[in-house]
């Protein structure tokens, strides 16, 4: 549904429309996203941070309509592009940019940095460095949400360059013969690191469950609320049990693969008329256009978030380092079964 | 004391296992039906739909294997022949070995690969190899392979118990040798060595298939005049270097046995960990016997000349006790 439309909703009652907490939260969240990603590459392109890391700039919308149609108890698996999902799941700025740091108090205690962020007490079971790596951990999640008994859902947020794995089409057939309780959420970007999706994709990337009896819709990935409701129909599918989604949200990535990078495969041209719908100023204009925000309300969001991130960069510098001697800890789990005679 | 074979000691142990624990489930293809070496047979019949037919596809299952062990089930997965799970790699290596780690300890993985190796009847080059080397190389996994039927129950029962990947390793030849296994609940813990035999003139390492052949070595050795201690590893990692450390430090002399590729192999490790230790009280070099660097081929002419068996064992010990004398010699 786009934003147009929602409004229309609003008035029919669909009890599908967020709630205005949501929608203030998902704004604050996108800001929250971008303000991180910007700080992360000026404190990358400085030196000033290890590793390497890939920005979410320009994809804020997919992360938080997403996570924003989700209960607190769903599951999400993430990409090697993960701060975008690990902010909207509600990880926390400063976890995040200790881990990024590589300091003791981040969100994986220095041992996982930009590409393995993720808090399982929150249901973001990891930001991952393989493209693809998420489909087979989210239908285990989803296997375990079945056999439990609870109502958890996975949503599986992945890329259009990992839509080629073999691994999709595994899980995808899998999650649908049992019904699982999954979510298959890709953000084409339009590209697949360096090479644009018409160079190595065949077919429409909706049809791709077609051929499993699962549904695909195709959303504007810039538009936040188009997202949310599209994983809210799906969710509401998953929860039925009625098995497994796949959207397609269409996406443009602002910077390059990763942070750092020469971008010489696409135009500068294509990258500013692709600004031009910049999700988060289109997401203003509607809440300003609703009347439930004014210009002020919207700078004031910027103003806060701007100082937790700049709070959250304080807190990471001034963190310890992980200690040496740790580093052959956690390795392995000493714990075992209850029942185990050792 | 039931007397059973490697194959009826699993399948006991996953029902003793199953019975205790309820967040158990077991996937993998043809398991409904027995599996291909009859090691899951009755398990439906008994536990229902915590037996899942698997689709081939092997990514999906050790990705999803690991995704539900780190979310609170406790996942036993059939890979059938062990070649079959190099379609699994990725999730095994980057995924189901590493989750625990990279996210600082956040997640456990209580899995178990349950995978058939070694050579038998003629499966030639995609069905006869061994790949512990492979498996032991990566930090986060556990690697076990038991030689005989109460060991086969006691490790499984231990691997499943444990809150970490366990690759499990079953020599598809020794499958059906028979042992008394104990009835009910226990466990071999994992890392801890089994001393099969006391000698005084070299210690012979071994595990799975080459423990039985080292012992029987050690029988034709004897004859010789040789004394030979034998070690099974029972499990590859964690490694019971202690043990096998004491035990040279007593013979001076090691053999290091496996029917995997000794080009890179387990053997090579054990070897140089022994070295590193004892290095001066050695009378031999470390020997190694294992599988030529070559492809399982087969005709059975040919997949001798490449797999080894107990005689390269003894030859290799013969080696070490003879290259110690001339060692002393030339000290002398």
């Amino acid at each position: 549904m786009s934003q147009g439309a929602m409004k229309e909703a609003a008035q029919e009652g669909d009890r599908r429309l967020p709630s205005l907490d949501v929608l203030f939260g998902m704004h604050r969240r996108m800001v929250g996203i971008r303000q991180f990603e910007e700080r992360v590459r000026t404190d990358y392109l400085a030196r000033r941070m290890p590793g390497f890391t890939h920005s979410y700039v320009g994809e804020e919308a997919v992360a938080v309509g997403g996570c924003a149609a989700l209960e607190p108890g769903d599951l999400i698996t993430s990409t090697h592009r993960g701060h975008g999902h690990a902010i909207a799941k509600g990880v926390g700025f400063p976890a995040m940019m200790a881990e990024l740091y590589g300091k003791l108090p981040g969100a994986c205690a220095g041992r996982g940095g930009s590409m393995h962020i993720a808090d399982f007490s929150l249901g973001m079971l990891g930001a991952n460095g393989i493209v693809g790596g998420g489909f087979g951990l989210a239908a285990g999640a989803a296997l375990a949400a079945q056999f439990l008994g609870n109502r958890d859902l996975t949503l599986c947020f992945f890329g259009d360059g990992a839509i080629n794995k073999g691994q999709f089409h595994e899980s995808i057939n899998f999650t649908a013969l049992r019904r699982l309780p999954v979510i298959f959420l890709c953000e084409n970007n339009q590209f697949a690191q360096y090479t644009a999706i018409e160079r190595t994709t065949a077919g429409a990337l909706a049809d791709r469950g077609t051929p499993f009896g699962v549904p695909g819709a195709e959303v504007d990935g810039n538009d936040v609320l188009a997202v949310y409701q599209a994983v809210r129909t799906a969710a509401d599918r998953a929860r039925r049990g009625e098995g497994p989604s796949l959207i397609i949200a269409n996406t443009y990535r602002f910077y390059g693969h990763n942070v750092g990078e020469a971008v010489p495969y696409r135009s500068e041209a294509d990258v500013a008329e692709r600004r031009k719908r910049d999700p988060i100023p289109r997401y203003e204009a509607w809440l300003q256009a609703e009347g439930l925000i004014d210009a002020a309300g919207c700078a004031g969001v910027w103003e806060e978030v701007t100082r937790e991130v700049d709070e959250s960069v304080a807190f990471a510098l001034a963190a310890a380092d992980p200690d040496p001697a740790t580093a052959m800890d956690d390795l392995y789990a000493s714990t075992r079964a209850a029942w185990s005679t050792q | 004391m039931p007397y059973l074979s490697m194959g009826q000691a699993t399948n006991d142990a996953m029902r003793v296992a199953m019975r205790l624990d309820p967040t158990i489930i077991v996937m993998g293809l043809d398991i409904r039906w027995g599996g291909s070496f009859g090691q899951f047979r009755g398990l439906y019949d008994e536990f229902g739909e915590r037996v899942i037919d698997m689709p081939i596809s092997e990514a999906l299952i050790v990705g999803a294997a690991a995704g539900a062990a780190s979310r609170g089930l406790r996942t036993v997965v059939s890979m059938s022949f062990v070649e079959f799970s190099m379609g699994a790699m990725d999730e095994l290596v980057n995924q189901a070995a590493k989750l625990r780690y990279m996210f600082g300890g956040q997640a456990k993985v209580p899995m178990v690969l349950r995978c058939a190796d070694g050579t038998i009847r003629s499966a030639a080059a995609q069905h006869s190899e061994s790949f512990e080397a492979i498996f032991a190389h990566v930090p986060g996994l556990k690697v076990v392979a038991p030689s005989n039927a109460y060991d086969a129950k006691g490790l499984l029962i231990a691997a499943i118990a444990d809150d970490n990947p366990v690759i499990y390793l079953e020599n598809k030849k020794i499958q059906p040798t028979k042992a008394e296994v104990p009835e009910g609940l226990y466990e071999v813990p994992l890392g801890k060595a089994a001393i099969r035999r006391e000698g005084s003139d070299v210690t012979i390492v071994a595990y799975s298939i080459q423990a039985v052949n080292a012992a029987q070595a050690a029988d034709e050795l004897a004859k010789e005049g040789i004394s030979a201690e034998v070690i099974d590893l029972r499990t590859i990692v964690p490694l019971d270097i202690d043990t096998v450390l004491k035990s040279v430090a007593k013979t001076k002399r090691a053999v290091v046995a496996h029917e995997a590729w000794t080009f890179g192999g387990f053997g090579a490790e054990v070897a140089a960990q022994i070295q590193e230790a004892l290095f001066s009280e050695l009378k031999a070099p470390v020997m190694r016997v294992g599988a030529r660097h070559s492809h399982i081929p087969f005709a059975p002419a040919l997949e001798r000349a490449i797999v080894p068996a107990t005689e390269e064992i003894v030859a290799a010990a013969r080696r070490a006790v003879a290259l110690s004398g001339q060692t002393m010699q030339r000290a002398s």
